[in-house]
């Protein structure tokens, strides 16, 4: 589903050249639940970025679904969900509903399933409620399901989620993590879930994988992460805090 | 805080002494304010360039078929729409440029309207300072590049350099009551980029920027010369080319309009402190 | 692509038409102030009975179909001047993930249809000047109008494309979009003639409506460009568009997404 080789982006900044990623390398297979991890300035929405098509990478390889997302970005578009957590992609001024439609649209839904889909995500994500709404309006976590619906309804196979958590009450959260856990489940959606949130890892995550100034410093099951050890904060904070190997 | 002026408020002196301070310090906090906007200022400038160039030469047809018109011989009329499009910062010609509509809808008016200082002089201060700063940094460049493409006039002796000055300053001030006019009007409009627009088209039309007053025909030159408008950019470049003093004339609308102006704070200050809004 | 734009248009349309008052208030602005550059003509020839020697209706002519080509290029394209705006709240991310083109989704961004104002006054304009002047060559005009609106197009492609790299002072373009708008809005006869050589060769902006324009007119080039340089300017505004294309290209691939 997702296969970088030697991918690296770099930017020139005041005549300095930062790599904000360099050299990373790995796979990810259909089906699978990845967490990516890493502190801040790391990488890690660089690397999403680059996964959409967005920021094209200034060195080695990107292919999702196939496709090189920077070449085809329109038609991979299709392919794939993207949830930014800090920022909605639906329309500002537009109830909740018009933003779907629109959606389906620029998607070319087929009207009927289109319909069934929308159908089971207000169900599951329990939008019926502010649906009329314009999106300005919402709360965040109101917002945030909307933009999880979105996301899914045109059947994307890989859901990329840069910090779907961020900023959401308990409940909120724990509404999103079931809902995540069900869609990879059911329909063998691909996840690739960038987080701060340990729990989101714990809940929800098979596989880890933690980026740490550009490059990729583990990548494993979370049992492998956590090695024996009780508490995933600890290992972590000492990931981000020494060095990774 | 809002702004940075308050804490001059809190000095423990009697009120007529902290005048002495408060307004100059306003002057130099709007120009310090708009300091910090310079790649906008300096893309202004090179629209304005551009656009002083291309009226240049609408100017130069127009007065090759008919020299001296209005008054003006060719080199008159090119340092015409040079100097005027200098003057499109300055007198934030386009219109706003107080940030007053924004305070009125957010409710924070009132902060201000509480304070011991007029309204309208503490943002007639700041605008002075915002003035002072466009001129150098969006008013020069195109007069400069005019100067050295076409070649302009300057006023003739220190004399009429300082009546410009004067003019200027007093044109500015005829700005700013305008426009301060225009944004207390928010308070009781839904929508006020209808009043906008027409203002823009008032400032922009009738002051002489787009051509000079004194080429309007009939009734219409009449009009247009009177409306205070004229004051904003008409009379300063007549100053500058020698060609006429409406000094007095800009004294009149200033006082007008800031009257007007005066009386529009007293009603909002009633609408918003009384009223709550 | 047409279908997208369509679509996206429409959305945006009906959210600016659910304030119908204020609609119709800011159309009928629209109109009054594309009427202030009609004015500035009507007052010089208030003054005189020739322009750069050009009589009244012909100037009325050449504004008109400048003007027509403008403000539809402004009502259709002008939100691709945005572009920094965008980059700066982050919000062409979210526009680069959508599978339509980044170029439609920002020319449709915020489209507002109030605009319509001044297309209707260019277009009274032109329909008057051509009344007046009995043209022989009237099939001309409705390819000079597309003509000039592609190389509008183009050269608001080109400020977007721009401001990829302009982030800080994106004002500048205007300068390129609304100040080709303006110089061709009187006869080229009136410029230098360095700056008509350089409008024609380098930034084709003398095939908006002055070449063409003396071909419907009649009128000799006072540059002494043939009478049918005028036909090539299909040519030089689909050459324009590819290139301001290419240019719109590199700028999404050279897009730095900032932030998080």
């Amino acid at each position: 589903m997702i296969e970088l080789q030697g991918a690296g982006r770099s930017f020139k900044v005041k005549r300095q050249v930062v790599h904000a990623v360099q050299d990373l390398t790995f796979r990810v297979e259909p089906g699978e639940f990845v967490g990516y991890l890493g502190p801040n300035g790391a990488g890690k929405s660089t690397t999403i970025k680059m996964l959409c098509g967005i920021l094209t990478p200034t060195s080695g390889r990107v292919r999702v679904a196939g496709l090189d997302p920077s070449r085809k970005r329109t038609t991979l578009a299709r392919r794939i969900g993207v949830v930014f957590g800090q920022r909605t992609t639906l329309w500002w001024d537009l109830p909740l509903k018009d933003s779907f439609e629109l959606i389906r649209l620029l998607y070319k839904v087929d009207r009927k399933l289109f319909a069934s889909r929308l159908e089971e995500m207000v169900e599951t994500l329990d939008l019926a409620e502010f649906l009329a709404r314009p999106v300005r309006q919402l709360s965040l976590g109101q917002r945030m399901r909307g933009d999880l619906a979105a996301a899914l309804l045109h059947g994307p196979d890989l859901l990329v989620l840069d910090e779907p958590t961020i900023g959401l009450d308990v409940v909120s959260k724990a509404g999103i993590r079931d809902f995540l856990q069900r869609t990879n489940a059911e329909r063998g959606t691909t996840v690739l879930l960038t987080t701060h949130d340990l729990g989101d890892i714990e809940r929800l995550c098979r596989r880890v994988m933690v980026i740490d100034h550009g490059r990729l410093g583990f990548d494993g099951t979370l049992e492998d992460l956590m090695a024996g050890q009780s508490s995933l904060e600890e290992v972590v904070t000492r990931l981000y805090t020494g060095s990774l190997q | 805080m809002p702004t940075c002026g308050h804490g001059l408020l809190s000095f423990p002196h009697a009120p007529e002494v902290t005048a002495i301070y408060l307004y100059p310090t306003l002057i130099l906090y709007g120009f310090r304010k708009h300091a910090t906007y310079v790649w906008a200022a300096l893309a202004g400038a090179f629209t304005n360039s551009v656009f002083g160039i291309l009226r240049a030469y609408v100017l130069i047809a127009l007065w090759q078929a008919r020299p001296h018109l209005g008054g003006y011989d060719v080199v008159d009329a090119v340092t015409f729409c040079f100097v005027t499009q200098a003057m499109i910062g300055p007198m934030q010609l386009f219109g706003g440029g107080l940030g007053i509509p924004e305070r009125i809808r957010s409710g924070d008016i009132a902060l201000d309207l509480v304070r011991p200082a007029s309204l309208q002089a503490w943002t007639l201060a700041e605008d002075l300072g915002r003035a002072a700063y466009l001129l150098v940094v969006r008013g020069l460049p195109p007069t400069l590049l005019g100067a050295l493409l076409f070649g302009l006039t300057h006023p003739d002796g220190p004399d009429r350099w300082a009546l410009f000055g004067l003019s200027f300053l007093l044109g500015v001030v005829v700005s700013f009551a305008w426009r301060y006019l225009v944004a207390l009007s928010v308070c009781w409009l839904i929508d006020e980029r209808g009043v906008a627009t027409v203002s823009m088209i008032l400032m922009t039309f009738f002051s002489g920027l787009a051509l000079p007053l004194t080429i309007f025909p009939g009734w219409l030159g009449e009009l247009a010369r009177s409306l205070p408008f004229a004051a904003m950019v008409q009379v300063p470049i007549d100053v500058y080319l020698g060609k006429g003093d409406g000094l007095a004339f800009q004294v009149l609308w200033a006082a007008v309009l800031l009257a007007l102006g005066a009386a529009g704070t007293r009603l909002v200050r009633h609408k918003v402190v009384i009223q709550g809004g | 692509m047409v279908r997208s734009y369509v679509l996206l248009a429409w959305t945006w349309t009906r959210a600016a038409t659910a304030y119908p008052v204020s609609f119709a208030l800011m159309t009928v602005f629209g109109l009054v102030v594309a009427g202030m550059d009609l004015a500035v003509i009507l007052i010089i020839f208030a003054n005189t009975t020739s322009l750069g020697g050009f009589g009244r209706e012909e100037v009325l002519f050449l504004y008109g179909t400048a003007s027509l080509a403008f403000t539809l290029a402004d009502l259709l394209f002008s939100n691709l001047d945005r572009v920094s705006q965008h980059i700066r709240a982050g919000s062409l991310d979210t526009v680069l993930i959508r599978p339509v083109s980044a170029w439609i989704q920002l020319a449709t961004d915020r489209f507002f249809p109030a605009r319509i104002g001044r297309v209707l006054q260019a277009a009274a304009v032109l329909w008057y000047a051509v009344a007046a002047l009995e043209l022989e060559r009237l099939w001309m005009v409705p390819l000079m109008v597309v003509c000039g609106l592609v190389i509008f197009a183009a050269l608001w492609t080109f400020a977007g494309a721009l401001q990829f790299v302009l982030t800080d002072a994106p004002e500048v373009v205007n300068a390129f979009t609304y100040g080709s708008g303006a110089y061709v809005q009187h006869p080229l006869s009136i410029y230098g003639k360095e700056l008509v050589r350089a409008t024609t060769f380098v930034l084709p902006l003398a095939f908006v409506n002055w070449l063409p324009g003396l071909y419907v007119l009649g009128r000799r080039d006072p540059l002494g460009l043939p009478s049918w340089a005028g036909l090539l300017a299909p040519a030089a505004a689909l050459i324009l568009l590819a290139l301001s294309g290419l240019a719109w290209r590199q700028g999404i691939r050279h897009y730095r997404s900032t932030g998080s």
